[in-house]
């Protein structure tokens, strides 16, 4: 188990000892977590594990009730999302990563629009708009034919896969992905995972969340398994095998047990 | 197009001129506006083709396309607002009242209503954002609040439901030139309301598709939720959208009031209705997030030419109404599928 990794430097992103009440309700307790630039660490866990409470305390949405919260080696409390992206931390959501009517470059610059012009005649500049955002797809591999198309043209993989770009250029040092492959199929989700691996190139730091560990594993230097609010443990690649994974994530007990009650069904 | 790969120029020829121009919200307006045109030019001929016809179908186009153009914006940004109506009525009174019956100066009267717009839009906004109600609700609300209380102040004041002599308020004059005087084209007199018009589509329509608060409007109706999230000021948006309904409301008031030396407690009854109906035509989608402002002058302009068309036509106008809605359904079902044809561009 290595919650440390000898990289050198202070890491983007650290929580040490973070728990989260709601009420009564341990909703995390005594989570540590260390991202660095240049790498994807793996949030596993099944439903319920905490996974959304604690990027939701990356982002800005809840602040933690106990531990410790650094962003490259300063204390933060987060007050709101804009908060979160001002310290260079973009997280994607599942299904809020973009608005399905809109163009691809208006999505892309929607509340950082683009300007020409003076005073009140300030308009949109849709030539460096759409200009742009040809330019950073085309980055991360990926060719979109017309940027004013509407983003629901896209597959879900490729819109995914926009929203992490649009996070890369606006300057985002760590990425935080909410169940970005959840919802995609075989090919789309590689799709996410390619690009998962070029933002980790550009040396940024990515906390990847996901339930599936045929996602994490290919793509993940380090993971991390939350289990009902607690946290089983970090462990680099190396440490730990994609089998081993998956009987911790899940408990192996269970899961035989969940066997012998389907056998008994007789099927 | 930069292109880099051979893939590009092969996947480009999908995406034909056809679809690119179903991809326009406006498309749907503009055949209907054209089939509309044709039918009444054939049905009445002379009347409705000439110049003298066109003014007067450009004229009640005007008056419900001036309102429209926020309508569509607001609908645009997800909300609806039924209390434009009442809100023409209500700036048309307070002006009438303030100059007729308590002799104030006309332009400072009409001043007095446009401040009364805006705080009544403010508080339509202020009201839908806080409570999170549907904004139909609210301003079905204040629809009844409004009319109300303008029919039952203006009793209590005058002790009529219609004023007169806004003519012998001062600065009439002027107030008459810019509001309400016609411009003569080749011998015919056309009614300054439609520069107006003009003039409210062009704005409306490049603060929608050229400026960052457009882009803004797109969003909030988009999704709320991911607009906030990116940094967009949700609430700030939708209040600013409801000022400008009640404040095109209030032009149209001027307008009317000038016009007709006077006000009635009644008028701008059903123009919610109408505006809605306008901005549907033009395209805008009821759940917000898409829509065209220029659709909504279209839809206006449709909506002129049904109306006098009718007339023109030698038809009973009882008829309009059935039209009207008619057209409104046709026009729901062709946006429809003229945005499923958009969408499987791709796939």
């Amino acid at each position: 188990m290595s919650n440390n990794k000898t990289n050198g430097g202070t890491p983007l992103l650290e929580l040490h000892d973070a728990s989260k009440f709601f009420g009564n309700i341990v909703a995390l307790k005594s989570v540590s977590l260390r991202l660095y630039p240049g790498e994807v660490v793996c949030l596993l866990g099944d439903n319920g594990a905490g996974k959304s409470t604690l990027i939701k305390i990356f982002a800005g949405v809840h602040q933690q009730s106990e531990g410790g919260f650094l962003v490259e080696g300063e204390d933060v409390i987060f007050d709101s999302p804009r908060d979160a992206l001002d310290h260079g931390i973009a997280t994607v959501y599942q299904d809020l990563a973009m608005i399905p009517l809109m163009s691809i470059s208006r999505n892309f610059f929607l509340g950082s629009e683009p300007k020409i012009g003076f005073g009140p005649f300030k308009r949109f500049d849709h030539n460096f708009a759409n200009r742009v955002v040809r330019e950073e797809l085309m980055k991360m591999g990926i060719d979109i034919r017309d940027p004013a198309q509407p983003v629901g043209t896209l597959s879900g993989g490729e819109r995914q896969s926009v929203a992490i770009a649009r996070a890369v250029y606006f300057g985002a040092k760590a990425l935080i992905l909410d169940e970005p492959t959840a919802a995609l199929g075989v090919k789309q989700a590689g799709t996410v995972l390619r690009y998962i691996a070029q933002a980790r190139k550009r040396n940024l730091g990515v906390v990847f969340i996901t339930h599936n560990p045929h996602h994490a594993y290919p793509v993940g230097d380090r993971f991390t398994i939350l289990k009902r609010g607690r946290q089983l443990g970090t462990w680099t690649k190396a440490e730990l095998s994609r089998e081993e994974m998956i009987t911790m994530m899940s408990g192996g007990e269970e899961l035989e047990k969940l066997s012998d009650e389907i056998e008994e069904y007789g099927v | 197009m930069t292109a880099t790969t051979t893939t590009t120029d092969e996947r480009l020829v999908e995406r034909s001129l056809l679809t690119q121009l179903l991809n326009r919200p406006e498309l749907g307006s503009v055949a209907g506006a054209i089939a509309v045109w044709i039918f009444f030019a054939v049905m009445a001929g002379r009347s409705f083709l000439s110049l003298g016809g066109t003014a007067t179908y450009l004229e009640v186009a005007a008056e419900l396309g001036i309102l429209a153009v926020p309508v569509a914006l607001l609908m645009i940004g997800g909300e609806f607002d039924l209390s434009v109506g009442s809100m023409i009525g209500a700036a048309g009174m307070t002006l009438t009242i303030l100059a007729a019956h308590f002799g104030w100066p006309l332009w400072l009267a009409i001043l007095a209503a446009l401040g009364l717009s805006l705080i009544v839009g403010y508080l339509n906004g202020w009201l839908v954002v806080r409570t999170g109600l549907p904004s139909f609700i609210i301003t079905l609300g204040s629809l009844f609040i409004i009319r109300g209380a303008t029919i039952a102040i203006t009793r209590l004041l005058t002790g009529r439901t219609q004023l007169g002599d806004v003519d012998e308020a001062a600065g009439f004059a002027l107030a008459k030139a810019v509001f309400a005087s016609d411009i003569a084209i080749a011998g015919v007199q056309f009614p300054i309301s439609i520069l107006w018009w003009v003039l409210v589509v062009a704005v409306g329509s490049y603060i929608l598709l050229q400026t960052e608060f457009g882009n803004w409007v797109f969003g909030v109706g988009g999704s709320k939720v991911a607009a906030r999230m990116v940094g967009v000021p949700v609430d700030r948006v939708k209040i600013t959208l409801f000022m400008s309904t009640a404040a095109a409301a209030w032009l149209i008031a001027v307008i009317q009031a000038v016009n007709f030396t006077g006000s009635d407690t009644l008028r701008g009854e059903l123009r919610e209705f109408h505006a809605i109906i306008a901005v549907v035509i033009g395209g805008t989608l009821l759940t917000g997030g898409y829509g065209s402002v220029i659709g909504a002058a279209i839809g206006a302009l449709i909506f002129g030419m049904v109306k006098q068309g009718i007339v023109l036509a030698g038809v009973d106008a009882d008829w309009f109404q059935v039209f009207l809605g008619g057209m409104l359904l046709v026009a729901v079902l062709i946006n429809n599928f003229i945005r499923q044809k958009a969408a499987e561009t791709r796939r």
